[in-house]
């Protein structure tokens, strides 16, 4: 440490000095090949790893359908997902609605109470709002996901079987879980997006007569639009992906529900809890992995939108 | 209704949302605690987790989690530190770092349950290291390395070029310059985001589910040798982390204490990652204080 400090102070001056580290080999254009060697090897591993996850998640995703045999289109338009059954039947309609209703729903609940709180944050209490919310936002994200799946079961599937009648498990108490959980991250990035819309805008408006709630809906709002959609399908993106938490809350029976207080299944639910209980290589081990692949695509085609979105916004 | 009405009515609306948000979380931190506080005694953390008897308690559990935390701490951190250095100081302007960007954004936007599935695929069956530590560690970087280079890149575009202009005028290497300069710099923003993401690893569970496993054998802390199955330090034996232990027992317990375990275990996990939350400020502001001088 000391050696390496004293070359930066005194750029090897003395004959002695340098004729001694090389000696020891440990020059820093000896060190500066092989930090640029570890370097460059970490990001070519990121870069394998990205691809190998995709790669063997498709690879396996397909096996179900290339070799079980097990219809595509029998996938996406059956109704009936029984893979004990004989003869077993793979329609994973079910869990696709399960994991849009539960995200559309968990959205519909956490964008309003969001969108407020960053309006709150950025226009209302710009200061103070700022210092109280930020902490708070970044303990709501901090919080595990099955602490959240926790407190459903314990707190809303109760209350739901007690004040809404069923048994409690279905896609409200799901919908609930999940709208507290995404609440903070679009939020956080609601309250940068009002952020980033420049003041003389605000002033502007301010100046023209404009109340500060004309200023808020009829400047601010529009011109931060785009990225408040980001925020919002950001959530949408981590709602359907969530698969701890909605498990131990939505009930777990691959069906249509009528109501909201039905029990369901989603995507992520069903590979929880069938993933491991069944035999690996097996047909209905392999449906399960066709439902991650399926899973992947639709997480996918999230960062995609995003990218549209945020791709837009430069542009413009 | 005239505008300076609607307009009270709607800032009284955002003050309501602000407060329905804090309130969510002071609700929830404070019934998680006070529920959970109660049951958490020497004997809870102590004890060995029972499979069908209620009173027990989830010592292997918090060592696992400890345990597995370390292990994805010592491959993520070095990885990811390499990994936003090259993003913030080697990478060209060029199409491959473009695509190592995508990968980085899309490894943290992946849902923590398929990162699990291709833990499943890669370690327990291609590599046949079945549901152990060594699995649950890898899948767990996985997840956790977009955090760390994020971090890091940030932490390094933060520092003044100033700083690194000198050091090149020198006639320091570009390497003696990011680890004698730029990194000593960036050290409060890397090590408050590092700690950050230890919270975030500890309390992770879809990722374990299908690597590091649902149960753990019985473990004896005398026997420190690597390669004994017992061994609370062998990688290659299961290991139910706490999180993963709250899942399991509400889902496919049956002991009938399960709610009582599973708020005692909600309550110590909470509680380790509001210890780093608050860990990772007070470091940040420390080493803040002391090297700005103030």
């Amino acid at each position: 440490m000391a050696s390496e400090r004293n070359e930066l102070t005194m750029p090897s001056t003395g004959r002695a000095a340098r004729a001694q580290h090389l000696l020891k080999g440990k020059t820093w254009s000896d060190r500066d090949l092989k930090a640029k060697i570890f370097i460059f090897s970490a990001a070519l591993l990121i870069m394998a790893a990205t691809v190998a996850l995709t790669v063997f998640l498709i690879v396996k995703g397909l096996h179900s359908f290339l070799i079980d045999g097990i219809s595509v289109i029998e996938m996406f338009v059956a109704g009936e997902w029984n893979p004990n059954a004989n003869p077993p039947s793979f329609g994973a309609l079910p869990l696709l609605f399960g994991s849009f209703a539960v995200t559309l729903l968990s959205v519909a609940i956490a964008t309003p109470i969001a969108l407020g709180t960053a309006i709150f944050m950025t226009e209302i209490a710009k200061k103070r709002g700022q210092k109280l919310m930020r902490p708070v936002m970044e303990l709501l994200v901090g919080i595990p996901s099955v602490v959240y799946g926790f407190i459903g079961l314990t707190v809303i599937v109760p209350f739901i079987r007690d004040h809404l009648g069923g048994i409690g498990f279905g896609l409200l108490a799901a919908g609930i879980v999940l709208g507290i959980m995404i609440l903070p991250t679009v939020t956080t990035v609601a309250a940068d997006a009002f952020q980033s819309v420049p003041n003389h805008l605000r002033e502007a408006s301010l100046a023209l007569g404009a109340t500060r709630w004309q200023t808020i809906y009829r400047v601010v709002v529009p011109a931060a639009l785009p990225s408040v959609l980001t925020a919002v399908i950001l959530g949408m993106a981590r709602a359907f992906g969530e698969a701890l938490a909605v498990q131990m809350v939505i009930g777990n029976t691959a069906q249509i529900p009528h109501s909201l207080t039905e029990p369901a299944a989603t995507l992520t639910t069903m590979i929880t809890s069938s993933l491991g209980e069944t035999t690996y290589g097996s047909l209905q081990n392999d449906a399960l992995w066709s439902l991650g692949l399926i899973l992947l695509a639709m997480s996918y085609l999230f960062i995609l939108v995003i990218r549209f979105l945020s791709y837009r916004r430069r542009s413009s | 209704m005239n505008a300076k009405v609607t307009d009270r009515l709607a800032t009284l609306c955002f003050i309501l949302c602000a407060a329905i948000t804090a309130g969510t979380l002071f609700s929830l931190l404070g019934y998680i605690v006070f529920q959970g506080v109660s049951h958490i005694d020497w004997h809870f953390l102590t004890a060995d987790a029972s499979t069908f008897q209620a009173g027990g308690g989830i010592k292997n559990q918090l060592w696992n989690s400890f345990y597995m935390l370390l292990m994805t701490m010592f491959f993520s951190v070095p990885l990811g530190i390499a990994g936003g250095i090259y993003l913030a100081e080697y990478a060209r302007p060029n199409k491959i770092t473009a695509f190592l960007r995508s990968c980085v954004e899309v490894l943290a936007s992946l849902p923590s349950i398929i990162v699990g599935m291709f833990g499943m695929l890669l370690f327990v069956n291609t590599f046949h290291w079945g549901y152990s530590v060594l699995s649950g560690a890898l899948a767990l970087t996985i997840f956790n390395l977009p955090v760390i280079i994020r971090v890091t890149e940030d932490a390094l575009a933060a520092v003044a070029r100033d700083q690194k202009e000198a050091s090149f005028a020198l006639g320091a290497t570009h390497w003696q310059t990011i680890r004698t300069v730029l990194l000593p710099a960036a050290f409060p923003g890397l090590l408050t985001g590092i700690i950050l993401s230890v919270g975030r690893v500890f309390g992770e569970s879809a990722a374990l589910l299908f690597t590091a496993g649902l149960s753990t054998p019985n473990l004896n802390f005398g026997d420190w040798n690597p390669m004994s199955p017992q061994s609370p330090i062998n990688p290659f034996r299961s290991a139910e982390t706490l999180s993963v232990h709250i899942w399991a027992v509400n889902t496919n317990g049956i002991i009938p204490d399960a709610k009582i375990v599973a708020a005692g275990s909600s309550a110590v996990l909470v509680i380790v990652v509001l210890l780093f939350n608050i860990i990772a400020r007070l470091v940040g502001a420390l080493i803040e204080k002391r090297w700005s001088g103030k």
